[in-house]
């Protein structure tokens, strides 16, 4: 396959950025959509140019480093798969590809296709997790988990927190991340205690980042390589509503 | 070869096998609440085992600065784990027990562990299932509430507690928001998409660490009074692996050159289920869960260069390998095995797919025996990631597998308390040597790297700083500032060679010839030869690599330029080992040692014991030392799966 690349460049944070074409050639069907950078980026090299940057590590679409608008749209074309997972099969021989950065203002550009997420894990800081210092547990099999509560919480937890959902919102949102943590913890009986000041705590933190607002156009749930439901950003709301009625301490 | 120096006392403590490791807690010594506080540990790495230490010991109430080099602790590549956590729990009320699991164990690395080492972790592991289930980790369970067990290689009890095939991320999660927690409340400072590049050790004790900040370049000096390396495997070595792009050996690599004793390097797990090879364009291989084991079954055609499609080839045409070889364990035989015998019908011309250098793993039956649904809800996103990948639906067409690099039992040598051959050096989770001997079991990488981090190493420094007593020192010192400035000379050095040759080449002609010769086969003469070229290939790399790009920014060709020329340096010490080791053993098949019927054959009589090595120095050969291995509780005993 032969391909026509437009690829944003960008030398650092706060610097002017640009897309910049390049000719891909020899790119077969099966490599993915990363091995299809890796032999520009080869290239690149030869020709004593500098390689594109991109951010990438399992490609094996789980531990959510790789990210990349493609021809628009995040993660590119193949529904409910990480860019590492896509596959080149998906493209025409000829076909020209658009290659951009997560674009939000949450997540400032740190060189050409790397962005900066730790907004993400600030909001994991301020309530993400259940109080439970090593040492203190019972065991394992006195705490009942309905099966039911168990799978949907894993659906929740499923999130690999790319930001994706952020990147694919109209408003640069983080509801879909925020909500599947929510939901995941919120599931749960050994997540109960905190649930509504979990609740609390990671909307005000969302909003301390700068993220938008959700206005469920349902962008986040279409992008998401992990097809994580729209209906987790209902429970984080219904949380958050009764947390706030109810005057819950944050 | 010079003359050994380390000391190597495992620190074991006495009494019975089930009381020493209450016994060690009772007896080694504690440090005062408020003083621990006065303590910074530096912990590299945020894995399972890094994630957990670091947790804890803030927990605990410890000073941490925690150090990683993806761009949030949570990425670590103990999240890409599948199939499960083994634990001793006995829920299934199938005859498990600790001696059970610790038995297993020591069996399943062909009897080349510590068997004090093992035993802890064999009861660790019910702990551990608890403290994850406090902290939500959604593993699988029955209609009652209760929680769900599978099996996995090498045992005949279900003991494995999972959460879909997504076991690695959930557990990892886990400790990852323990983790984010602790930054939040101040007692960890989190340093992510930043790398360690040396180890600092003063006075004969580890001190600090020199770290590159890999978004600024900006290259900065830690100290601290203890140092955790968590930084994981080496598998990386080989090019083509399971493992992420930038898993890598820099930081027990670097460690190693400052006196940190490196054992059984030439240890390494080649995982039979994984996605062949496609072309060579290839950048890493995907692992399909040894889970698959409990419902596909392994076959490939009765002879030679057959072509027909699978579904062509009648029953009494197949050879379901595994099944006839090992009638008690069938497709459930151990890693090192299961991967030999697929390698072995390769070898006869038997192999399938396009390449040759594949076998069936096939549901057909299952999906008979328990309908499409079942197996969808078992294995579902493992399918699809095949899927993904081979464009090929295993609902109705057999997998193609074949083995490939996944786990270094290998890594930096640690005693009972996971201390290193440096003072004050701790290493824990895959990048030590510890438990796994000569192979590891499926379901045991995770079980290690959490007892590591959330029970051993929490209570092990608390005994190292409190029966030591350690000067201040600050990155003042002078042992920083030269090992400073020898990472900006290393960096200037890559960055001014200016060659013809991409860093990646060079990464891909060191994984051929570790595949080739010190792979899952090792024979004397292949891996003299394989030592010949290494030898060359470094020379050519540092003559003739083109790194492109300053110090001063984001340079992931930098990055990986440093990782290879330490690869280019530890592939030597694994063949090296490899080359000593002339006994076969788990994972180390030296075809020079193999019983009429080509299983493993040990030499307990001249192998039964740790291999140390000690740096000598550069260009001078590393010294090898001996931990020899005491089975007081197992007897020793051909290994048999059949």
């Amino acid at each position: 396959m032969r391909l026509t690349l437009h690829v944003w460049r960008q030398d650092g944070v706060d610097r002017p950025g640009k897309m910049v074409k390049y000719e891909a050639n020899d790119i077969k069907p099966d490599m993915s959509f990363l091995e299809m950078l890796d032999v520009v980026n080869e290239g690149l090299t030869e020709r004593g140019e500098v390689p594109i940057a991109f951010d990438h590590d399992c490609r094996e679409g789980i531990c959510g480093m790789c990210s990349l608008m493609i021809n628009g749209v995040a993660h590119g074309p193949m529904k409910g798969t990480a860019t590492c997972q896509l596959h080149m099969r998906s493209f025409k021989d000829g076909d020209t590809i658009y290659i951009e950065p997560w674009r939000a203002r949450s997540f400032p550009v740190i060189k050409d296709l790397v962005v900066d997420r730790s907004a993400l894990d600030r909001i994991i800081q301020a309530g993400g997790f259940i109080t439970a210092n090593t040492g203190g547990a019972r065991d394992a099999n006195e705490i009942l988990v309905p099966k039911e509560s168990a799978d949907d919480a894993m659906d929740a937890a499923a999130c690999i927190a790319c930001g994706a959902c952020v990147a694919a919102c109209p408003n640069a949102s983080a509801s879909l991340f925020t909500g599947a943590k929510i939901s995941h913890l919120g599931l749960l009986p050994q997540g109960q205690p905190e649930r509504y000041r979990r609740a609390l705590k990671m909307v005000e933190q969302m909003e301390l980042e700068d993220f938008g607002s959700c206005t469920l156009h349902g962008e986040c749930q279409e992008a998401c390589p992990k097809e994580i439901s729209i209906d987790t950003i209902t429970r984080m709301n219904r949380d958050f509503i009764r947390a706030s009625l109810l005057g819950t301490r944050a | 070869m010079g003359e050994m120096t380390f000391r190597l006392d495992a620190h074991v403590p006495g009494g019975p096998l089930a009381e020493k490791w209450n016994r060690n807690r009772f007896e080694m010594k504690l440090v005062n609440p408020a003083n621990k506080r006065k303590n910074t540990i530096i912990v590299v790495g945020s894995g399972l085992a890094g994630g957990a230490a670091a947790a804890t010991m803030s927990e605990l109430g410890y000073n941490v600065k925690c150090f990683c080099f993806q761009d949030s602790p949570r990425r670590a590549h103990s999240i890409a784990a599948q199939g499960g956590i083994n634990a001793a729990k006995n829920y299934q009320n199938d005859g498990d027990s600790i001696y059970r699991l610790f038995y297993d164990t020591v069996k399943g690395g062909d009897f080349r562990s510590r068997e004090a080492n093992v035993y802890r972790l064999a009861e660790l592991s019910v702990n551990i299932i608890d403290q994850c289930v406090a902290q939500g980790v959604p593993f699988a369970r029955e209609y009652g509430g209760l929680l769900a067990n599978r099996s996995f290689g090498g045992a005949q009890v279900s003991r494995t507690f999972y959460a879909r095939g997504q076991t690695g991320q959930q557990l990892l999660l886990g400790a990852y928001q323990a983790l984010e927690r602790q930054i939040q409340r101040g007692g960890v400072t989190m340093y992510p998409r930043t790398e360690m590049l040396d180890l600092v050790v003063i006075d004969g004790k580890a001190r600090g660490i020199i770290t590159r900040n890999l978004v600024t370049g900006t290259v900065e000096s830690h100290a601290a009074e203890a140092v955790v390396l968590a930084t994981g495997g080496y598998g990386n070595v080989f090019y083509l692996s399971t493992n992420a792009q930038g898993s890598n050996a820099t930081a027990i690599w670097r460690a190693y050159k400052r006196g940190a004793g490196f054992a059984n390097p030439c240890f390494t797990q080649i995982h039979p289920t994984c996605i062949p090879v496609s072309g060579h364009y290839q950048s890493k291989l995907t692992l399909m869960s040894e889970s698959l084991r409990n419902d596909g079954r392994v076959w490939v055609p009765r002879k030679a260069d057959d072509k027909r499609r699978p579904t062509e080839i009648p029953e009494n045409e197949r050879d379901y390998f595994l099944e006839r070889k090992y009638p008690s364990f069938g497709n459930l035989a151990p890693r090192d095995i299961a991967s030999r015998a697929a390698k072995e019908v390769c070898d006869e011309g038997r192999g399938v797919g396009e390449t040759g250098l594949g076998v069936y793993l096939d549901f057909a039956d299952a999906i008979k025996r328990l309908g499409a649904d079942v197996i969808r809800e078992r294995y579902g996103n493992l399918f699809e990631m095949y899927e993904r990948i081979t464009d090929e639906n295993p609902y109705r067409t057999p997998m193609r597998i074949y083995p490939a690099v996944h786990y270094t039992m290998g890594g930096l040598w640690v005693d009972y308390n996971l201390k290193g051959t440096i003072e004050g050096l701790h290493v824990a989770g895959e990048a030590n040597f510890s438990d796994h001997g000569a192979n590891r079991l499926g379901a045991s990488a995770l079980m290690q790297g959490l007892a590591d981090g959330y029970f051993v190493i929490p209570s092990t420094i608390g005994h190292y700083l409190g029966s030591n007593k350690l000067e201040k020192v600050t990155t003042e010192h002078p042992a920083f500032k030269s090992a400073e400035a020898q990472v900006a000379e290393n960096t200037r050095k890559l960055l001014s060679i200016s060659g013809k040759r991409t860093v990646a080449s060079f990464h891909r002609e060191l994984g051929k010839i570790m595949w080739d010769y010190c792979g899952m086969s090792r024979n004397e003469a292949g891996l003299k030869t394989a030592l010949e070229k290494i030898a060359r290939l470094r020379a050519e790399f540092w003559r003739d690599v083109n790194v492109p790009g300053s110090d001063a920014e984001l340079n992931q060709a930098l990055e990986r330029a440093g990782r290879v020329a330490d690869f280019l340096e530890l592939g030597e010490l694994m063949c090296i080992d490899a080359l000593h080791r002339r006994e076969s053993c788990g994972g180390h098949f030296r075809e020079e040692s193999q019983t009429p019927d080509g299983e493993a054959l040990r030499d307990d009589e001249h192998f039964t014991y740790v291999a140390v090595w000690e740096y000598a120095g550069e260009g001078k050969d590393p010294i090898l030392n001996k931990e020899p291995l005491v089975f007081e509780n197992v007897k020793l005993s051909q290994r048999s799966y059949k």
